[in-house]
Formats: C-alpha cells, sequence, structure tokens
C-alpha cells in the first residue's frame, strides 16, 4: 500500500534525522579540535599555560576549574536533594503539602542560567567576600567558590526528582515489615530504602553531575574568569564552559578558536559519557524492577 | 536512643528540605524587589540608550526572544513530531532504543556545546551573526525534548484506540495521523511548552549566534538581541542604569516562565481526564 | 435453503508456535446472529479477529486455510477494504476521545477524508443513532465528546459508528460483558433488530445471553470446533458430549 510506504519513509527520515544529528556533530567537533589536537596532543591537558598571543594552549586550570566546581557543588547539593527527595517521597508523600513542595523545587530548574547568574553576582559574593575576609585572602567575591555555591543550588531539583521517584517505588510491604519489627522510620530509611533505591538515586546524582559539568552562564558570570591555575577554591578560575563563552567571539586566530572547540569537544564527551552511564542505571532499574 | 536518632534525623530532613527553599524564595523576591521599580511601559516600547544614559528600555530584547523562540519552534516542532513519532513506531525493536539514547544524549548536550555547532555550522558560512544561527543553536535544544515527550505521549494512547480505528477500514498510517496524534494533542503541546520555557532562558547558545543587537531586527540574517543576554551583557556592565535594566529582563523573563509553566501543569491536568 | 455469506474452510491460525484454531469449518447464514462460544481461552475471540483481519496484527500471528466472504477470498482483498464491508465492535466501549458524538458515527469516512454534504452527514449520524436507539438520547449534545457517556450508550454508539459504514458483516467481540445488565439487554433487543439488515457473529461467554439471541451456535473447545447448527438444537439436544457438558455449567 503506497500510503504505508509513504508512511513509513517519512518516519525513517525522522530516525535518520537523530542518528545524523548527533553524528554530525560530534564529527564537527572533532574535525574542528584537529589542529589543536595535532600541536598540542597531550600537552593540551596537562599544561596550564594559557597564552593566545604566543599560541600556546594549555586547559589544565580550566579543567581543574570544572573539576573543583562541579564535584565541590555536587557534594553541597546532595545532603539538599536527598532531604527534598525523602520530604516529598516517604515523610509527607502523597500530601498536598509535598505537592505545593514539589512544585516550588521544580521552579528552582525553571529558573534561567544566567539568572542565578545575576543574583549570584549581587547577593552570593558578597558573602564569599566576608568569608574570604575571614580566611585573610584577596576578597574577590567572584572565585571557584562562589561558583560552587551557586551550582550547588541549581544542581539540586535533578538529583532529588529523580531520587523521590525511586523512593516511591519501593515496595510498600518492604517497609511494613520493618515497621513491624519496631524499626524507626530512621531505620527504615536507612535499611529498606536506601538499599532498594540506592542505584536510582546514583543515576539522580549522575544527571546533577552532567548538569553541574555543562553549565555555563551562572557559573560564567560568579567565577572570576581568570587564566591562572587556581591554587584553592578562594581564587577566582575558568570552568571549559566559562573560559569558552569568554573567549570564542575574541579568539586570536584559527588555533584559537581550534583549542576552544578542543574544549567543547572535551565537555561534550565527559557529558556524554555521565549520561550514558546515568541513562544505563536508570534503565536497569526499569528491567530489575 | 534509637527515637532520638529518628527525631534528629527527620528534624534534619526537614530543615534541609526547607533551607532549599531559601535560594528560591530570595532570588523572587529579590527580582520583583529589583525589577518593578524598573518596570514600565516606557521600559517595555523603548530600545536601549547608549551606555551610562539614564533610561531607555528593552524592547530589542522582548522581540528578539520572541523572533528567536519562533524560528526554533518552526524548526524544532516538526521535525521533533517526525522524530518523536519514529522513536514510538520502534519502540520496541533495538533501532527504536539505540536512538531514544541519541535523542537522551543529544538532550545533554551543554548549551555552550550546542552554540559553537550553530557557529560552525551557520556562523561561518554565512560570515557574520544572524538571528537564523541563534534560532538553529535554540532548535537543537527544543528538538530533543519535543521528540521524548512525543514519543511518551503516543505511548500513553491505548491499544483499543488504535483498533476501533483500524477496524472501521482506516488504514494504518491514518491511524496514527488522524486519531492517536490528535488524541495526543495534550502531552505534545505539554512538551511544546516545555520546551518553549527553557530555550526562553537560555544564553549561551546565543552568544556567538545571535550576539545581541541594541537595535530592533526582524531580519532574520541580521544579529538580534535576546532578554538572557541583556540580562548577562548588563549584569557585568559597569553601568548602574544597565545593571537595573538586568533586574528588570530577568523580571521580565521570570513572568514569563512561571506563567508558561503554570499553564502547561493546568493543560496536563486537562488532558490527563481524557481516559 | 438460507444463503450463506461467511464460508471458513479449513482455517487454522496461532501466534508463533502455539496453534490457536485447528481446522475449522464453518458457514455463516446470511441476517441472522450465529454465536461463536466456548470456555475461555478456546480461540472463538481469535476467530472472530480473524474475520476481519485483526488477528494478523500482532507481528507472531500465522493462518492457514481460506475464508470467503460471498465467495471472494478475505485474504486477496485489502484489508482497509475488507474491515468496511466486515465491521468489529469490541468488548470494552472504545469511541475516540478527541472526536464528539456526531463526528464519532461519522469516524469512518471522516478519517478517511471522504466529503461528504452536510446533509448527507446529518443524514447518516441521524439514521445510525436511530438504529441504536441512541437518538433521542443524545440528539441534544451531538456536538459533546463521546467520553460523557454511559458504557451502555458508548456501546451502542461504537455500533452506530460501524453500522455507518453499511457493513455486510457485524462482529462482536464480547459487547456487553463490561456492561450493566439494563444495558445488556438494551443491546440484546438491538441486534435482534439489526439483524435484518446486517449479518451478526458475536462471541459470548454468556450461555444465557446465547440462548436469548442466537440463532445459530459454534461451540468451540481447545481450538477445535466441536458443534455447529441451530441454536435451538444445539441448546435442546446436543449431539456432543461436551457441548452438552458445557452448556450445562459443567466446565467454563
Amino acid at each position: 500500500m503506497s500510503g504505508t510506504r509513504l508512511y513509513k519513509n517519512a518516519i525513517n527520515i525522522g530516525g535518520a534525522l537523530i542518528f545524523g544529528l548527533l553524528l554530525s556533530i560530534f564529527i564537527t567537533l572533532f574535525v574542528n579540535s584537529l589542529p589543536s589536537i595535532r600541536k598540542y596532543g597531550f600537552d593540551f591537558i596537562t599544561s596550564s599555560i594559557w597564552d593566545p598571543v604566543f599560541e600556546k594552549f594549555g586547559a589544565f586550570p580550566f579543567i581543574l576549574g570544572t573539576i573543583l566546581t562541579s564535584f565541590i557543588s555536587l557534594i553541597i547539593s546532595i545532603p539538599f536533594s536527598l532531604s527534598v527527595s525523602l520530604f516529598v517521597a516517604e515523610y509527607y508523600e502523597n500530601t498536598f503539602f509535598s505537592k505545593i513542595f514539589e512544585t516550588l523545587v521544580d521552579l528552582l530548574a525553571g529558573i534561567p542560567s544566567v539568572i542565578y547568574g545575576l543574583w549570584g553576582f549581587f547577593y552570593v559574593t558578597p558573602i564569599v567576600r566576608n568569608i574570604q575576609i575571614k580566611f585573610s585572602v584577596p576578597p574577590t567575591g567572584v572565585s571557584i567558590l562562589a561558583a560552587s555555591l551557586i551550582l550547588s543550588i541549581m544542581i539540586i531539583p535533578y538529583a532529588s526528582s529523580i531520587a523521590k521517584e525511586v523512593i516511591k517505588l519501593v515496595p510498600i510491604d518492604l517497609k511494613e515489615a520493618g515497621y513491624s519489627l519496631g524499626a524507626t522510620r530512621y531505620e527504615i530509611i536507612k535499611n529498606v530504602i536506601f538499599p532498594y533505591a540506592k542505584s536510582g538515586i546514583f543515576a539522580g546524582i549522575l544527571l546533577s553531575l552532567g548538569r553541574a559539568l555543562g553549565e555555563t552562564m551562572a557559573v560564567t558570570m560568579v567565577i572570576g574568569n581568570s587564566i591562572q591555575l587556581p591554587k584553592n577554591i578562594f581564587q577566582p578560575g575558568n570552568t571549559i564552559a566559562s573560559i569558552i563563552a569568554n573567549e570564542f567571539t575574541e579568539a586570536v586566530g584559527e588555533l584559537h578558536l581550534s583549542a576552544l572547540i578542543e574544549l567543547g569537544l572535551i565537555l561534550f564527551l565527559i557529558t556524554l559519557i555521565i549520561n550514558l552511564f546515568a541513562n544505563f542505571i536508570i534503565k536497569k532499574q526499569e528491567l530489575g524492577i | 536512643m534509637k527515637i532520638f536518632k529518628d527525631r534528629l534525623f527527620k528534624f534534619f530532613v526537614i530543615f534541609f528540605a526547607f533551607l532549599t527553599l531559601l535560594p528560591l524564595f530570595s532570588i523572587i523576591f529579590m527580582i520583583f524587589k529589583n525589577g518593578i521599580s524598573v518596570v514600565n511601559l516606557k521600559f517595555l516600547i523603548s530600545l536601549p540608550k547608549p551606555p551610562g544614559e539614564t533610561g531607555g528600555g528593552v524592547l530589542n530584547g522582548i522581540i528578539g526572544t520572541l523572533l528567536l523562540v519562533f524560528f526554533a519552534s518552526l524548526i524544532a516542532i516538526p521535525l521533533g513530531l517526525l522524530a518523536g513519532i519514529f522513536l514510538y513506531e520502534y519502540r520496541d525493536k533495538k533501532v527504536g532504543e539505540v536512538l531514544t539514547t541519541f535523542v537522551d544524549i543529544t538532550q545533554g548536550i551543554p548549551s555552550i556545546v550546542v552554540g559553537i555547532i550553530s557557529y560552525l555550522w551557520i556562523v561561518k558560512k554565512m560570515g557574520h551573526f544572524s538571528l537564523i544561527s541563534g534560532s538553529f543553536a535554540l532548535s537543537l535544544i527544543f528538538l530533543p525534548i519535543i521528540a521524548k515527550s512525543t514519543k511518551e505521549t503516543l505511548k500513553m494512547i491505548p491499544i483499543y484506540i488504535i483498533e476501533a480505528s483500524l477496524s472501521l477500514g482506516i488504514s494504518y498510517p491514518r491511524t496514527i495521523l488522524k486519531v492517536v496524534l490528535p488524541s495526543s494533542i495534550g502531552g505534545i503541546l505539554s512538551g511544546i511548552l516545555l520546551g518553549i520555557s527553557r530555550i526562553s532562558g537560555e544564553t549561551a547558545p546565543l552568544l556567538f549566534t545571535a550576539f545581541g543587537n541594541p537595535f530592533l531586527n526582524f531580519n532574520i540574517l541580521k544579529p538580534v538581541s535576546s532578554l538572557p543576554h541583556l540580562i548577562f551583557v548588563y549584569t557585568l556592565s559597569p553601568y548602574d542604569n544597565w545593571r537595573k535594566h538586568a533586574w528588570g529582563c530577568s523580571l521580565i523573563l521570570i513572568i514569563f516562565v512561571l506563567m508558561v509553566s503554570s499553564f502547561n501543569k493546568f493543560l496536563l491536568k486537562k488532558w490527563k481526564i481524557k481516559f | 435453503m438460507e444463503d450463506k455469506i461467511l464460508k471458513i474452510e479449513n482455517f487454522y491460525a496461532g501466534y508463533g508456535n502455539i496453534e490457536v484454531l485447528k481446522d475449522i469449518n464453518i458457514e455463516i447464514v446470511k441476517n441472522k446472529i450465529t454465536a461463536f462460544m466456548g470456555p475461555s481461552g478456546c480461540g472463538k475471540t481469535t476467530l472472530i479477529r480473524c474475520i476481519n483481519r485483526m488477528h494478523e496484527l500482532n507481528k507472531e500471528a500465522y493462518h492457514k486455510g481460506e475464508i470467503y466472504l460471498e465467495g471472494e477470498s478475505i485474504f486477496s482483498m485489502e484489508p482497509v477494504i475488507l474491515r468496511r464491508k466486515v465491521g468489529m465492535v469490541f468488548q470494552k466501549p472504545n469511541p475516540f476521545p478527541h472526536l464528539t458524538i456526531y463526528e464519532n458515527v461519522l469516524a469512518g469516512y471522516i478519517i478517511n477524508g471522504i466529503k461528504l454534504k452536510k446533509e448527507e452527514k446529518d443524514r447518516i449520524v441521524e439514521e445510525n443513532l436511530k438504529k441504536v436507539a441512541l437518538w433521542d438520547e443524545v440528539k441534544d449534545k451531538l456536538y459533546t465528546r463521546g467520553t460523557h457517556l454511559s458504557g451502555g450508550q458508548q456501546q451502542r454508539l461504537c455500533i452506530a459508528r460501524t453500522l455507518a459504514l453499511n457493513p455486510e458483516i457485524l462482529l462482536l467481540d464480547e459487547p456487553t460483558s463490561s456492561l450493566d445488565p439494563k444495558s445488556t439487554v438494551e443491546i440484546e433487543k438491538l441486534l435482534e433488530k439489526l439483524k435484518e439488515n446486517v449479518t451478526i457473529i458475536i462471541v459470548t461467554h454468556n450461555i444465557s445471553q446465547a440462548s436469548r439471541i442466537a440463532d445459530y451456535v459454534a461451540f468451540i473447545y481447545l481450538g477445535e470446533l466441536i458443534e455447529y447448527g441451530k441454536a435451538e438444537k444445539i441448546f435442546t439436544s446436543p449431539e456432543n458430549k461436551i457441548t452438552d457438558e458445557y452448556l450445562s455449567g459443567k466446565f467454563g
């Protein structure tokens, strides 16, 4: 039937589009990174000299900045994400109260990154400045610490939404068995809910991490944009995303641009691996149940 | 001791949960506090004044955001629907699973990288920044959202609706296009609204594509401003007037995002009653 | 000698490597109600779904043998054409949720892109809703969605929708098993009226329903046709012991 064949062909174009799009994104990034890859090789990742004028590009400060901000923000956010998910999915599950709470936390995820940056710039950096004064370090305000703090708030909803779903899935009879043995709620959470939900929670944390790694605007606005290797979190720095944002339009020459694109490729690959891994865990969880 | 641990844990859970809301309230409060004095009719319909001068408005940003979202929708919605139907048709086959993962990965691409791609594919070829390259970048973020939500919505249509249609001598393609898709319109619309809310707040993909423009521009081949871009540039500028404007833009943007989100929630509720 | 409209000949059907129907031979009489009966899983639903080729929608489905509609093999026709001649009503009423009652009746035309004048559309809607005794109940709310109706009303709407295409045969797969007794009786009365103009084949596990309305009965057990004949005969003096046991409620 020609109608069915036409339909099948049209649909398959949709599939080819999905395939072709991702593939060509990767190829474009790779091909345009080649000049930089060829010139700097592995040193690109280990060197800390980023000098557009003399065409020496070592991205270690930015890789470090990315790692620092992502992991610090992740560690800060985890207790909050877990508390929110336990609050909504366990302690106050199915109440009107928790529905409002969920909506509010979702709102956190809906606030554009640049607005976080604006708010962070005017209200969080002064706080960081005070902390810096207390620690007797230059009170720049903008710093790796400031970026980490803002990021930690931004990524809370990602881990909490996955965690709350898996916590809700814990079978009620497992919990009741625990209660009938005289366990407290805390013990149920620790010994029943957490072991059951832990791979889902882990996947949620990975999702938060993926988000943190790729976050650009809020970070750019409060991290200080320094190309020097940061010695501690009180210093200004840069992440891979923020250096691209800062320098791309003013790139000095083909090699500079290629270096920035290579950074984009690195970011693309890191987030790809983390998202794939998180996806894999979630699928395993779904099949296991 | 057991009881103490239990109470203490509960206290910390509630404490941290509520603490999470603190930044939310702070952000919303500050935006309203700082923005409300800036936003008035003049602000909404004027163009920016030169740096350092007072007054002026953000009409270029408002129109720019609307145009960027409009053209991004033009690209992403039809293609996203097509992709979503593909994922639905092949959902039980290996090809469908693999390409769903492809869509997930595409959705996870950092927005700055999306900007790089649009730059290399369009800006570089054209030789200058443009509205269309900005919309294209946004469509790369928008498309996976639509594809995913279309697939998930279609999956929810019960098989007995499809059987009813087939038993009336309606061909399978017509069944999908004229029965299943229209039945799914609520969920699909929801995905579209979600995407619009998301891309209207994006800045990174526009930094080297749409680039920004102090004037109004309706030409898709020329650079264009946007609200998020103005917020970015104005926040980091040394001009007090512009910084105030950043709060004004934020107020407009946040109200827009809130409105789209609430409408979306309302829509989902209304649509869920159908089955 | 009564007219035969459908001939099922040496028919086998199944899924994958599970054979559900073995060597079925039935000739359906025109303008009568034939009931396919048997215990759960006997294959009666599979058989009825073969008649309008819905069976083959399952990827692993297979069949062997022939089914002739007015002398023509249904497997040589386009399924789309066959299904307009052989309509089906399902166990769970399934009016299209996104269409109004009016549009539901006309669904077979509208969705297939067949253009009709307004007068023609109005005529079809009124005629078929009257056929299923639904016209008076819904004539003031034709332009509301069908999903607000009761189960019985929805099922009658589905029958009207199928009748609007003027099929030769109407297949019903346990059409009243999800309905209340009052709606069940309404639909049974309806079928008795309808058989004057359309041949009816009904799958039912409700023995008393079959005894009320069937003219002919085919008793199927474990995929085989055990007995087929006039309903009176089968209910009063069945030839086969298994038939007798099923009808007297000893199993099923």
